[in-house]
Parts: C-alpha cells; sequence; structure tokens
C-alpha cells in the first residue's frame, strides 16, 4: 500500500519518423520504437538487402504499412491552438528534400537489381525500372500529402489537397512525373512485347498492372481509414477540449466581474486573479492528467497558502513520483514551513523547489524575510522543531532549518525513498 | 531576483537599447510603462514590434543591445526571429506567459540568452535586461529547474551517445542554487566562488542545452508527454 505503484504503461505502437527522415523514415521509427540506436537499423536494413533485396522489400513494406508519427498526440490545448496559428516555430530547413531523392533512387535501382535476379535480365527490365520510379514518385507525394493533412487544420477532406498536399511546384512534378513514368512503362512493355508474342507478356502485363494498383492504392486506402479514425478521435477530443474551454471562459469571466465589483480591495483583487492565474494556467500548460502526484501535491498546498496568506508561492520541481503515504511527512513538512514562511517572514514571495531522485526527495523551502536565530526558539515553540525537524527524523527523514536574523530563512527537507524497486 | 547590485560596469554609461517583440499591444505598453519606471536611464526602449516581420525589421533598423522577445508570435515566434537575426549584435531575453518546458528549453536552444515569465517585476526585468546586455545568462529558478529536468531525463542516454555533453558536478550545483531561488551573488557565497564563476557555470549550461542532440531532447519530451 505504500509502495508507489508505477502508472500503467502506456501503448506504444511504431510509427514512421517524418521528422528527419532519410529515405521513409522507416528506421528513424523502428530504432526509436525499440530503443536501438538508428544506426543498427541502417545497418541491418543494408545487410539484409544483400541477401537477395530482402531488406529493401521490408523497408518498402514497413514504409507502407507504418503510420506517421501520430500527430494527434495529445498536447496541451494552449499549445496545440499556438502551433496551428502559426506562433510557434516549425522546422522550415527543407534541404533535406536532396537527400530522400537520392536514397529513393538507391533503393530503387536496388528493387530492380533484385527484380532482374529473379526473373532474368530481359525485356521487363527497363519498363520495370521506369514503373517502378514512377510508383516510388507518387508513393513519396502521398506521403507528403498525408503529412499536410495531419497538420491541417481545417478538418476537411479536400480531393485536390489529398492528392496535391499543400501544393507547390514539387507536388505536381512528382505527381505528373510519376504517372507518366508509369504510362510509360505499360507503353514501352505493350510495344515490345507486342511484335514478339501476344498471350504471354499481354497476361502479365495485365497482372502487373492490377498488382502496381494494388499496391498503391491498397495501403493508401488502408491509411486513410486509419487517418479517419484518427480525426474521428480528435474531433471527440476537441468536443470535450470545447466543453472545458466554456467552463474556463465562465470562470474567467465570472473573476472578472468579481473583480470589477471588488476593484477598491486590492487584495481581494490580487487573490481571485492570482487563484484564476493558476486555473487557467494549469490547463493550458499542464496535460490533463489527474494523478496525484508529488509535484502536484507541492503546488496544491502551495496554493492553498499563496491564497490563505496573499502571497506568491514559486514552485519548481525536478522529476516526480506518485504520491503516496511514505510521502506524506515530507510534504507536511512543506506545509508547515511554508505557513512560518508566510507567516513570519514579512515577504510577497516564497520559493519551493523540490528534487526527486531515485533513492530521494529533497525539498527546499526559501524566503528572504525577516530571518530569525534558530538556536533561539523557545522550547515551547513546536513549528519548527516539533513539526518540521522531529517529523523528519521519526520517518527516517532529515529536516534542517537554516537562518539568521535579516538573510531570510532556508528550511531544507531529505527524505530517503525506500521502495527502490518501482522507481 | 531582487538584487540591488546591477552589474552596471557597461550600463552606467550608456542606456541599453531595447526592443520590445510581443503581439499585445496592451502588454507592450505595460512593458514599457515598467521599464520607463524601474528602469529610468538605464534602459531606453527604441523600437515596438508585434510579428516576426516588423521584429526582423525594428532589430535590423536600430541595432538594439537586448531584445525583449516574446516566444509565441505571429508568423513564426521568437524561435524564427532567432533565426533570421541571429543573436551576433543584439542578444535575446524571452519573455513569455508560458512556461512550458518545450517553449522554455526551445527558445533556450534557439539563442535566447535567458528567459524569464511575464509575472516578472520591473526591477527584476531591469537587472535581467541589464545582464543580458553584459553577455551573461539569466536563469530564472523555474528555467533552471527545467535545465536540471532536462539533463536528469537524458542522463541515462549520455552513456550511449556521445553527442550529449552532460552538466559536470559543479554546473548541476548551480542550477540546483538557482532553481531554489538563490540570487548569483548567494550562489557565489553559497558554493565559495566568484559571481563571474556562476556566470561561466551558467554560460556553459547553455552552451551544452544547445549541443545536446535535437532526439534526446524530443524523446525526454515525448516520455513526459510534453510534445
Amino acid at each position: 500500500m505504500t509502495t508507489p505503484t508505477p502508472g500503467p504503461r502506456p501503448f506504444r505502437r511504431a510509427a514512421r519518423d517524418t521528422e528527419s527522415p532519410i529515405a521513409g523514415g522507416v528506421s528513424g521509427g523502428l530504432a526509436r520504437h525499440f530503443g536501438v540506436p538508428v544506426l543498427w537499423v541502417r545497418v541491418g536494413f543494408v545487410l539484409l538487402a544483400v541477401l537477395e533485396g530482402v531488406g529493401l522489400m521490408l523497408y518498402a513494406g514497413l514504409w507502407m504499412f507504418l503510420p506517421t508519427d501520430s500527430h494527434f498526440d495529445e498536447s496541451a490545448p494552449g499549445l496545440e491552438s499556438a502551433t496551428r496559428t502559426g506562433k510557434r516555430s516549425r522546422r522550415s530547413s527543407r534541404l533535406r528534400d536532396a537527400g530522400p531523392a537520392i536514397a529513393i533512387g538507391a533503393l530503387l535501382f536496388g528493387a530492380v537489381l533484385g527484380f532482374e535476379a529473379a526473373f532474368g535480365q530481359g525485356a521487363l527490365f527497363w519498363p520495370v525500372v521506369i514503373a517502378l520510379a514512377g510508383v516510388a514518385l507518387l508513393w513519396r507525394q502521398a506521403d507528403e500529402a498525408q503529412r499536410e493533412r495531419w497538420l491541417d487544420s481545417t478538418g476537411r477532406i479536400d480531393p485536390i489537397r489529398a492528392v496535391f498536399g499543400g501544393g507547390g511546384w514539387a507536388a505536381y512534378f512528382r505527381v505528373f512525373a510519376g504517372l507518366s513514368l508509369v504510362v510509360t512503362a505499360l507503353v514501352l512493355f505493350a510495344v515490345w512485347s507486342g511484335s514478339v508474342a501476344f498471350a504471354g507478356p499481354v497476361v502479365i502485363a495485365g497482372l502487373l498492372g492490377v498488382l502496381g494498383l494494388a499496391i498503391v492504392v491498397g495501403p493508401w486506402a488502408l491509411r486513410l481509414v486509419h487517418d479517419l479514425g484518427a480525426e474521428r478521435a480528435e474531433r471527440v477530443r476537441t468536443q470535450e477540449r470545447a466543453d472545458m474551454a466554456a467552463h474556463l471562459h465562465d470562470s474567467v469571466l465570472q473573476t472578472l466581474a468579481l473583480i470589477q465589483k471588488n476593484a477598491s480591495d486590492s487584495g481581494m483583487v490580487a487573490r481571485l486573479a492570482r487563484s484564476q492565474e493558476r486555473e487557467l494556467r494549469s490547463w493550458l500548460f499542464e496535460s490533463v492528467g489527474t494523478d496525484v502526484t508529488l509535484a502536484g501535491e507541492l503546488r496544491a498546498i502551495s496554493a492553498v497558502v499563496e491564497d490563505t496568506h496573499g502571497l506568491v508561492v514559486d514552485v519548481v520541481a525536478v522529476g516526480d513520483v506518485d504520491m503516496s503515504e511514505s510521502l506524506k511527512p515530507i510534504t507536511d513538512a512543506t506545509r508547515e514551513a511554508l505557513t512560518n514562511a508566510a507567516k513570519h517572514a514579512g515577504v510577497a514571495r516564497i520559493d519551493v523547489y523540490a528534487e526527486v531522485s531515485p533513492t530521494a526527495v529533497d525539498v527546499f523551502v526559501r524566503d528572504r524575510g525577516a530571518g530569525f536565530d534558530p538556536a533561539r526558539i523557545a522550547e515551547d515553540r513546536q513549528g519548527v522543531r516539533g513539526s518540521i525537524v522531529d517529523r523528519m527524523a521519526r520517518h527516517g527523514g532529515r529536516g534542517e532549518v537554516r537562518s539568521a536574523p535579516g538573510e531570510g530563512t532556508e528550511v531544507r527537507l531529505h527524505l530517503p525513498l525506500k521502495n527502490e524497486e518501482t522507481s | 531576483m531582487t538584487t540591488d547590485a546591477t552589474p552596471a560596469s557597461a550600463t552606467a554609461a550608456r542606456p541599453v537599447r531595447v526592443v520590445i517583440v510581443d503581439d499585445h499591444a496592451m502588454f507592450r505598453a505595460g512593458v514599457r510603462a515598467e521599464l520607463a519606471a524601474a528602469g529610468a536611464g538605464t534602459v531606453d526602449i527604441v523600437a515596438e514590434a508585434a510579428d516576426v516581420d516588423s521584429a526582423v525589421a525594428a532589430i535590423r533598423e536600430q541595432r538594439p543591445h537586448v531584445v525583449l522577445l516574446d516566444v509565441h508570435l505571429p508568423g513564426g515566434g521568437g524561435a524564427e526571429v532567432m533565426r533570421r537575426m541571429p543573436a551576433a549584435e543584439a542578444r535575446y531575453l524571452a519573455l513569455s506567459v508560458s512556461d512550458a518546458a518545450e517553449d522554455v528549453i526551445g527558445t533556450i536552444r534557439g539563442g535566447a540568452r535567458g528567459y524569464v515569465t511575464k509575472n516578472i517585476t520591473g526591477p527584476e526585468l531591469v537587472d535581467a535586461i541589464a545582464r543580458v546586455a553584459d553577455g551573461d545568462a539569466v536563469f530564472s529558478p523555474r528555467l533552471a529547474g527545467f535545465v536540471l529536468d532536462a539533463f536528469a531525463g537524458s542522463i541515462d542516454v549520455a552513456a550511449v551517445d556521445e553527442d550529449l555533453d552532460r552538466l559536470t558536478e559543479r554546473e548541476r550545483e548551480v542550477m540546483r542554487l538557482i532553481a531554489r531561488g538563490y540570487a548569483y551573488k548567494e550562489v557565489a557565497k553559497e558554493l565559495f566562488i566568484s559571481v563571474k564563476t556562476v556566470e561561466t557555470h551558467m554560460s556553459s549550461t547553455l552552451r551544452k542545452l544547445q549541443l545536446s542532440s535535437r532526439h534526446e531532447l524530443t524523446r525526454w519530451a515525448n516520455d513526459r508527454r510534453l510534445l
């Protein structure tokens, strides 16, 4: 019961890395998924490619079936909004576009060699080269269009956008060149084989065409279905957030109304504004998790002190751990230290710093107020000695008060974490 | 950091020329008023800008010492301004309402010398501007917390990835004290080193933040569901 349980492991799904792809971002995505250096994955693919092109097939297959990085992974709504309206900077370098082109070329060449090895050199060679080049170009454009759709904020699926993405000559060129390459391949094939013999090649050509279509359209359709699912989920989430936003707007507006009514009472105004700022800030910049953690608990304690005593408590937390019974002494001691500082230091601001390491929790509460001489606290005053120092000692930790008149006070709390294996 | 000792060697002679970049006119007016009150004689506001393009134009034209830069801006954000006008002459101090780790770390990696949030008081802001103008780094406790967190999160992969520079024990110590709300002077006293040394540690921390590989940071942020 006192064991801090690690949260349920999030469901992980491999995705292609669209941020810095060389060809399709498959290696990067796999490396991230399995937690191994990306170089190993790349070397693995190359080695496999030597085995009659297995690596190439594998790569191509994964490229088709792996989704791109899931851009709908939740982020705080304020941040998402800033992203959507173009207020956050986005990676702008497209210089790497040359890289993918070269990589695709290499892949294609390998594929053709593999094909040749399989079917023998002959009439098929050049049409296949050209057709593959066309398909690769189309595929690359589909990739680009798909990425654009993820970033699209309007949510409508426009057929032109679905093919050309954001547009631009590169997109048109890719589609045009891809299509014409495929057509050329078919024509070439027909011409070359037409004079030789009829039945066999024509059947093969037909089969190849169907196969090509299936390869191009099949996974694309599959992905579209995936995307639609994601988009639907996104819509549901958006509605949830709209409700939330409505609620917040109400609360903000009501606070403003209260402030207007109490404009003469500056203490009241400050308190209202502070609590409202806190609510908004936590909604805007913190993710929606509801589990109670040590940092969350410290923030809650600080919020209470802020409101009761009308000052600012600045909480900085490094690392975090789920709240548990064994951590109670340190939060209680923190509360006491904060209350002391708020009451006696006579300052407008207190700093709280919490650091969670695998072995211990450290909390520091610091003010720059009046300060006192710790050696001269009367025996009957229980605040510091009983609530802070002794409490920490009872629970296997350490509490220490450093202060001098005029220099402010710092309370240092240290609590070893006993259940090391779970963290 | 409400120290009264401004490192005013260079700033006493000439006022620091400042450009304010923020897309909210009300906020710019507020900052202007605060700086006029708290920084009279030491801070001179030469221009204001509301988006990336006008900011770049203003910086090019006015050649300010310090640019107070909002993180979220129409046209690409503060990082875009820093990308187009690298911090060769102007030094950037980010002033944002957002204390989301991604924004803070991203802005620092974009080249800002400091990051303060919008609830800062006038005198603190003047002090921060003076520091940045002198070439020092300004770390608020919260920023120091993020730095520690960033390096703590990536410290175990540092063994695998040699690109990732760790913080030295001393730098961690300095960061920890800053995160606890110590002023530079107090950090120096606590660790028995000079203020100059504290600032050196700050600068090398900044440098390491910019050098550590992007992927590790992305992963770090991703693991914490910040992206």
